[in-house]
């Protein structure tokens, strides 16, 4: 019985719907793409050259639904499905798109590097309430033309899960596909069995640009799985109220499936975003707004309406280290995202909106994570009488359940067990252990997973294959040699 | 041949099979081995072991109780051939526990009483409301190194005195010792009532009767 959160009634749903399609046609999309537009105009749009807007009839809309998966899988290196797009399953990977990591003895928001992202992978790699990688982090200390495939280069060098990804420009993103496809074993086996999903942005309100509107298409064609990440800005780029921010969410993503179908009808994309308020006091955007959180919600009941897999940006905060406010504001970001059945959520580690990556973060967000997934598989009923069978022999004594040997059948089944990052002990045990508050037991967590974590055993052709690839593509960044990876050397 | 059974033993307690341990118990009385052997060479090693693995976070209160049950049931079968022997089993001490009278709240004490089980004590819980005069009684009996006392309500605590004031009179202490706990007991509280200690939970309970019998 997996509860479920509603925001929205099938008639507002209805209501949002309607209007979006609406906004196609009034003010209608900016499309900055010209083979986007070539598309749209082919299938019956109505598009003006010179201002690129385009306006999408509903039924173009309507075609390209009928031909989106409505579900799909991320496969593991080894090729085992493990990631389910569609449906109410819920995931979780680390947050993407950090341009810092947090020192935690010092709280500096640094510049990340390659060492950093390393870190960040390993402790991801290490935590099975991450479902997935993310290319989390940027690292400067590679050229800028390969800042998006280098991230990708390192996930797949230091793990085996599915990765969250993106590319920053047209090009790129084919290079990202190659990388893939070296470790697939043909761009063929990729389209198969997809390792990444590319994260696509629109720009609000209402555009999807030449880069965004180009990784669609180039996407499509390859049929690797596209997830489009809409980030109305109620207050600023978007309506101010949350359902008119929810109803423009609507209307970037559909105009963006419609693209992407008229480009490869039935490859597969996710419904997703990373929407937010507006700040009127500091003009920022408070990801770890509970109001970010109903937007989030509701845009997902709609793509479910649809019958489409979702995404969202949540279990993210402002705060800058890993405090009581970064606690609550990612725990319930990531409840209310389990509970609305979101096929994947991201923001984990992610400190200062989404600015810095935070391994310590990243292991206490592993524990409100897990709570939520506690929460997502419900009450369970594990026996025939749901307690009077438990009674027999019972005492009238306060222990009497504790000798059951059901007891200890069951109660790992009923509780999640919390790694030591949580602290449920008496004074006296917590005091003889140190007397440590959260990001203290944090820092010791991630020292460990550190200390334990092995390179997965990748396939040593591919690894210099993929090496190879990446240098070449460094060297004509003007990089001369790639930066020296701890204990991995190229062959 | 008796390593084996050694292992199979400490292993029904590692799984808390009470039924498994009461078996090898009598194997071991028809093989004619001798019982502190088959205890302190097999079952022991079993309740150690999983005491180790609770105080390192790793095994969980009901595999702990269940193999204080699985130990318990195996000495029972075992007693009435060390009593024809002669023999006590060596242990860390003997300990009466008891809710104190007027309270019927244990599940503390209980623990606490598997934990010191599980730690090589002797212990004798005699349950919920007991009045001094039957928890004094009973020590003296077992000739018991400590007194346990545990209560919940900040009503029934005064009673934890009443105990301690009926073993001064009669001279008992500091022959036996006194520990108090509960949700509403401090060290203060210990203090003032002139208990030998208290602690907040199960580990440090044990920690405070090897501290009291001198086997820290």
């Amino acid at each position: 019985m997996q509860p479920k959160l509603s925001l929205l009634n099938d008639e507002l749903i209805k209501r949002i719907l309607g209007e979006a399609c609406q906004l196609m046609l009034k003010p209608g999309i900016k499309v900055q793409n010209a083979e986007a537009r070539q598309l749209l105009a082919e299938s019956g749009a109505q598009v003006d050259e010179e201002t690129m807007i385009v306006r999408i009839p509903e039924q173009i809309v309507r075609k390209a639904l009928e031909t989106v998966p409505r579900q799909f899988h991320l496969y593991d290196y080894e090729g085992n499905p493990k990631v389910q797009y569609g449906g109410d399953a819920v995931q979780f990977d680390p947050g993407s798109s950090g341009v810092a990591i947090l020192i935690p003895e010092t709280l500096e928001h640094k510049t990340s590097e390659t060492p950093d992202l390393i870190r960040v992978v390993k402790v991801a790699e290490s935590l099975p309430q991450y479902d997935a990688q993310s290319t989390a982090i940027v690292c400067h200390d590679v050229p800028k033309d390969i800042h998006d495939l280098y991230r990708l280069y390192l996930v797949m060098l230091f793990s085996k899960k599915p990765i969250v990804t993106g590319a920053f420009t047209n090009k790129t993103v084919h290079y990202m596909m190659d990388m893939l496809a070296i470790f697939a074993g043909s761009r063929e086996e990729l389209r198969k069995k997809p390792r990444a999903v590319f994260d696509v942005c629109p720009s609000p309100p209402l555009i999807w640009s030449n880069f965004g509107a180009g990784n669609l298409i180039a996407l499509a064609r390859a049929g690797v799985p596209a997830e489009i990440v809409s980030m109305p800005l109620a207050g600023a780029a978007a309506p101010v109220t949350l359902i008119g921010a929810v109803t423009q969410h609507a209307a970037e993503c559909l105009s963006g499936i419609t693209i992407h179908q008229l480009a490869q009808p039935g490859s597969p994309i996710v419904w997703g975003g990373a929407p937010s308020t507006f700040d009127m006091r500091k003009g920022s955007t408070p990801f770890g707004s509970v109001e970010t959180a109903m937007i989030d919600s509701s845009y997902a009941q709609v793509g479910k309406s649809l019958g489409l897999p979702t995404h969202a940006y949540l279990g993210v905060t402002e705060s800058k280290l890993p405090d009581m406010q970064a606690g609550l504001e990612s725990g319930m970001g990531a409840l209310v995202g389990a509970l609305s059945g979101i096929n994947m959520i991201s923001g984990a580690g992610m400190l200062d909106s989404l600015l810095c990556q935070s391994p310590e973060k990243l292991v206490i967000d592993a524990e409100g994570i897990a709570m939520a997934k506690r929460m997502v598989e419900g009450m369970k009923i594990h026996t025939e009488t749901l307690a009077t069978g438990f009674y027999e022999g019972v005492n009238f004594k306060g222990g009497d359940f504790l000798k059951q040997k059901i007891t200890m059948q069951l109660f790992q089944k009923e509780q999640h067990m919390p790694s030591k990052v949580i602290d449920r002990d008496s004074m006296r045990g917590w005091k003889e252990s140190g007397a440590m508050d959260t990001f203290t037991r944090a820092k010791i967590r991630v020292q460990e997973i550190l200390a334990s974590y092995r390179r997965p055993e990748l396939d040593p052709a591919k690894v210099s294959q993929l090496h190879a690839f990446v240098l070449d593509l460094a060297r004509q960044a003007g990089m001369e040699q790639l930066p020296v990876i701890e204990d991995f050397q190229p062959a | 041949m008796s390593e084996e059974l050694y292992k199979e033993m400490a292993q029904s307690i590692i799984d808390g099979d009470s039924e498994k341990s009461v078996e090898l118990a009598k194997k071991s009385i028809e093989l004619q081995m001798h019982p502190l052997d088959t205890i302190t060479k097999g079952f022991v090693v079993g309740v150690n072991y999983i005491g180790d693995q609770f105080g390192k976070g790793e095994a969980f209160l009901p595999e702990l109780v269940m193999a204080g049950e699985a130990m318990k049931a195996a000495v029972a079968t075992l007693e009435p051939e060390l009593l024809k022997l002669g023999e006590a089993r060596e242990t860390m001490g003997r300990v009466v526990l008891a809710t104190v009278e007027g309270d019927i709240h244990e599940i503390g004490k209980t623990l606490v009483g598997t934990m010191l089980s599980a730690s090589g004590f002797e212990v004798t819980d005699l349950g919920v409301d007991q009045p001094a005069e039957k928890i004094i009684g009973k020590a003296l009996e077992i000739n018991a190194d400590i007194i346990g006392m545990s209560a919940l309500l900040t009503t029934t605590m005064v009673r934890q005195r009443e105990v301690i004031e009926e073993l001064d009179k009669e001279g008992l202490r500091p022959r036996i010792k006194v520990m108090v706990g509960g949700a509403p007991i401090t060290k203060e509280w210990a203090e003032k009532i002139k208990a030998d200690g208290t602690s907040e939970d199960a580990v440090g309970a044990v920690q405070l009767a090897k501290k009291l019998v001198g086997k820290e």
